[in-house]
């Protein structure tokens, strides 16, 4: 009898343990994955913001603005600084459960329009006036994806203590490749070399795009790697290496972390940094005064690189209407010009640009740049196909080979844009 | 009679399953359940923003197109994973004999009779496997920095040391070309979609930092368990070899070693999972660079799954790892079975060939 019981008893045990098992994990998932977008119906909507803040200045000037659009609005907003925005991004699309409003970068718009991710409003913000080049890096399958927010082009950041020490005047400062030589070449002496930049594609392609040539073309179709005009730009930079003019920041003596740190430890004399380089030389390297120069003009004219982030609206999210109302929030001429004043980027509308252009003069360089400056690949499946290009990059000092690189680029772009 | 046997072995049967009952849950929810929807996962095209196993064309099953992807189809995928792997195969075949030979010395040096601070050599060899494997990998990035103490150091002794995070050149090719090889005809053959000469080109100089990060990290934690067999290990066996009048070095291989052949296992096996496993190290000190030769598995997979989307790639990758380790802990402890004794601790000495010798007469020893 007893020992039925226990024998029972065991047999009941086990089925609840597997039992509790198999609920606990199918439990919990059903309901949090998302069907259609509930809108809310009525009451205050409670947006979130995701940002990735590049310091308090930022993560300050975004709060204040939100609350702002709270007090008008009546609704609220809480902005979360992700600590890694990429990932967190990433959790939130596949949790279901995704920031309403979020930083989204040029080059990522082509993977998340493709996976379904983004709210493609830009039709609700055509009054904005954004600047061309801008419209055209968010612009994924014809259609405008999100309201860029500002943006930053690349700029020749000179040191001008050694300038005026290497016996340089403002008639030398480089106007095409030639110049650039030679001014380089002066300025190095010493531990000292001319000019150190980057070892990535978002700065060597400054100079592709000077030789007139691009990864891709305009409408993203074809892959445009493998051509004469991005060969000349990369041959340029290893001309200037042969010479001993121009590193990376990884192969200067000691390495520095970017060519902005190269710059304020005296490592390098000159350098292509972005908007940037002002915050970070007035926190780092308060004692360095730089001026900033165009980038100078190749054999097709100039050319220079734009970053930008923009204001990326979930699908999933439930309040898509006041969101966008908080995105034409955000991008008034003065809200804008109140994050250039905290944090530096250039504003992204024409009559905000126009603004800019008269408070701050120094920054001209900067501001020029957005009427031909190029924006990141924003196709989708690019991310491994640029890695995998910039970690060859990295070796164009140590004798890489610019024709191969660029033929495993157009290799590997074009697959990329068959899958997507 | 019997009732009452099985009523004691029913109650402690059912207090066993009350005890451990929690442990399967955890484990269950925790480990075994997601590894089976990972699985799920990696046979469909899931891009993480609908429910993966809610189907739809957003997360369709595409059966074996990932694996397949990773192996026969030409493109970025496949040599990426090929590039991962090749590392990772030379970071094992640097690490793991190297943390075997380096953990058993400290441990047989710390064994001995006649060292005093026993304890405190414990603690200094055991300290780093307890600190942050994050912490150290940032300690190493300043230390094998271009003017960095490690540079600094071999300056003294008069050696341009190299850009140790910079440098892509494999330590193979680098040996090779000193005999004047550079990639060379015979190595033109392609398996996989790679060279052999790219297959032949050893761990990177960049590579050689991280092999002697995790040497130097893990050897404290195997030091301890072959400690621990050491100290098992019966007296008299050793006295008999000295008097015998064997050298220490004899003793070494002809007794301590073949006596140790659990531990051996034990670190062996552990030693193969975690460096095919290895991500923080990676993901601290280069993520993939200097021209994808410090990628591995487990990093590429992080990165195709959260950078690019591509979770079903990416857990199709885990998946064949999760093989190859299991093949390779097979492979290992096929060549360490001893088929000839029953399954005990072998007594050396002798005992193998008294075993031997007797088999034939039916007596046992």
């Amino acid at each position: 009898m007893r020992s039925r019981k226990t024998r029972h008893a065991t047999v009941a045990l086990t089925l609840g343990a597997v039992g509790a098992l198999v609920l606990s994990a199918c439990g919990g998932g059903g309901s949090s994955f998302g069907g259609a977008t509930k809108s809310q119906a009525a009451g205050p909507a409670k947006l979130t913001i995701m940002i990735g803040s590049s310091g308090d200045a930022e993560t300050n000037a975004v709060k204040a603005a939100a609350d702002a659009w709270a007090k008008k609005s009546g609704n609220t907003a809480e902005v979360i600084v992700a600590s890694d925005l990429g990932q967190q991004l990433g959790q939130g699309f596949a949790g279901g459960t995704p920031p309403d409003l979020f930083y989204a970068d040029a080059s990522r718009i082509g993977d998340f329009a493709k996976a379904g991710n983004l709210f493609a409003y830009g039709d609700q913000v055509q009054g904005e006036n954004f600047l061309p080049t801008l419209v055209k890096t968010f612009t994924y399958d014809g259609k405008l994806q999100c309201a860029p927010k500002d943006y930053s082009t690349l700029a020749l950041v000179i040191n001008t203590a050694m300038w005026t020490a290497a016996g340089l005047t403002d008639a030398d400062i480089p106007k095409d490749w030639a110049g650039l030589e030679s001014a380089a070449k002066k300025l190095t002496k010493g531990k000292v070399t001319g000019l150190v930049i980057g070892n990535d594609i978002n700065r060597g392609g400054a100079f592709m795009k000077q030789a007139g040539g691009w990864v891709v073309s305009d409408d993203g179709k074809t892959m445009t790697a493998d051509s004469p005009e991005n060969l000349a730009g990369l041959q340029e930079i290893q001309k200037m290496m042969k010479a001993g003019s121009l590193k990376f920041n990884t192969d200067t003596s000691p390495a520095a972390g970017w060519g902005g740190e190269a710059f304020g430890k005296g490592i390098g004399a000159m350098t292509i940094e972005g908007n940037w380089i002002k915050g970070a030389l007035t926190k780092d390297y308060p004692n360095i005064k730089a001026k900033i120069v165009e980038l100078p003009a190749g054999p097709a004219g100039k050319g220079t690189l734009m970053f930008s982030n923009c204001w990326g609206i979930a699908a999933k999210s439930a309040h898509q209407a006041q969101a966008v109302d908080l995105v034409k929030f955000l991008t008034s001429v003065d809200q804008q010009l109140a994050f250039t004043k905290a944090f530096g980027p250039m504003p992204s509308t024409e009559a905000g640009i126009a603004k800019f252009k008269t408070d701050y003069p120094d920054d001209a360089a900067f501001a020029a740049g957005g009427d031909y400056g190029q924006g990141p690949v924003n196709l989708p499946g690019f991310d491994p196909v640029m890695a995998a290009f910039n970690s060859k990059l990295a070796t164009l000092g140590k004798g890489g080979d610019p024709k191969a690189m660029l033929a495993e680029l157009q290799k590997n772009g074009t697959a990329a844009i068959a899958a997507g | 009679m019997a009732k009452r046997k099985s009523n004691l072995r029913g109650r402690e049967g059912i207090a066993g399953w009350v005890f451990t009952a929690p442990m399967i849950v955890i484990l269950g929810v925790f480990l075994f359940v997601p590894v089976v929807m990972a699985l799920w996962v990696s046979m469909t095209n899931w891009r993480g923003n609908v429910d993966p196993f809610g189907g739809g064309p957003n997360a369709a099953f595409v059966g074996a197109k990932n694996y397949t992807a990773l192996f026969l189809q030409d493109g970025l995928a496949r040599s990426n994973f090929m590039q991962s792997l090749g590392n990772t195969f030379f970071y094992v075949l640097f690490v793991v004999p190297l943390q075997t030979a380096t953990s058993l010395l400290l441990a047989l040096i710390v064994n001995d009779r006649f060292l005093r601070g026993k304890s405190f050599f414990r603690t200094a060899f055991y300290f780093p496997s307890v600190t942050s494997s994050i912490a150290i990998s940032t300690v190493f990035l300043f230390l094998f920095s271009n003017t960095g103490a490690v540079n600094g150091f071999l300056k003294i002794l008069g050696i341009d040391g190299p850009q140790w995070f910079s440098d892509s050149r494999g330590l193979f090719h680098l040996f090779l070309g000193l005999f004047g090889a550079d990639n060379p005809g015979w190595a033109q053959g392609e398996i996989f979609g790679r060279s052999l000469w790219d297959w032949l080109s050893g761990p990177s100089v960049a590579m050689c930092v991280i092999i002697i990060l995790a040497v130097w990290t893990t050897t404290g934690t195997f030091m301890l368990m072959f400690l621990a067999a050491l100290q098992d290990l019966p007296v008299e066996v050793d006295e008999a070899a000295m008097l015998d009048g064997v050298s220490p070095w004899q003793k070494l291989r002809l007794v301590t070693i073949p006596m140790l052949k659990p531990a051996l296992f034990l670190v062996t096996t552990l030693g193969l999972i975690g460096t095919w496993q290895v991500f923080d190290q990676i993901y601290v000190m280069g993520k993939g660079a200097p021209a994808g030769t410090t990628m591995t598995p487990a990093f590429l997979s992080y990165t195709t799954s959260f950078r690019s989307n591509g979770w079903g790639s990416g857990a199709a990758m885990a998946f064949v790892v999760f093989l190859i380790i299991v093949l390779l802990t097979w492979w290992q402890r096929h060549i360490m079975r001893d088929d000839k004794t029953p399954g005990r601790l072998r007594r050396a000495f002798g005992a193998a060939n008294l075993m031997r010798s007797h088999r034939g007469t039916g007596k046992t020893p």
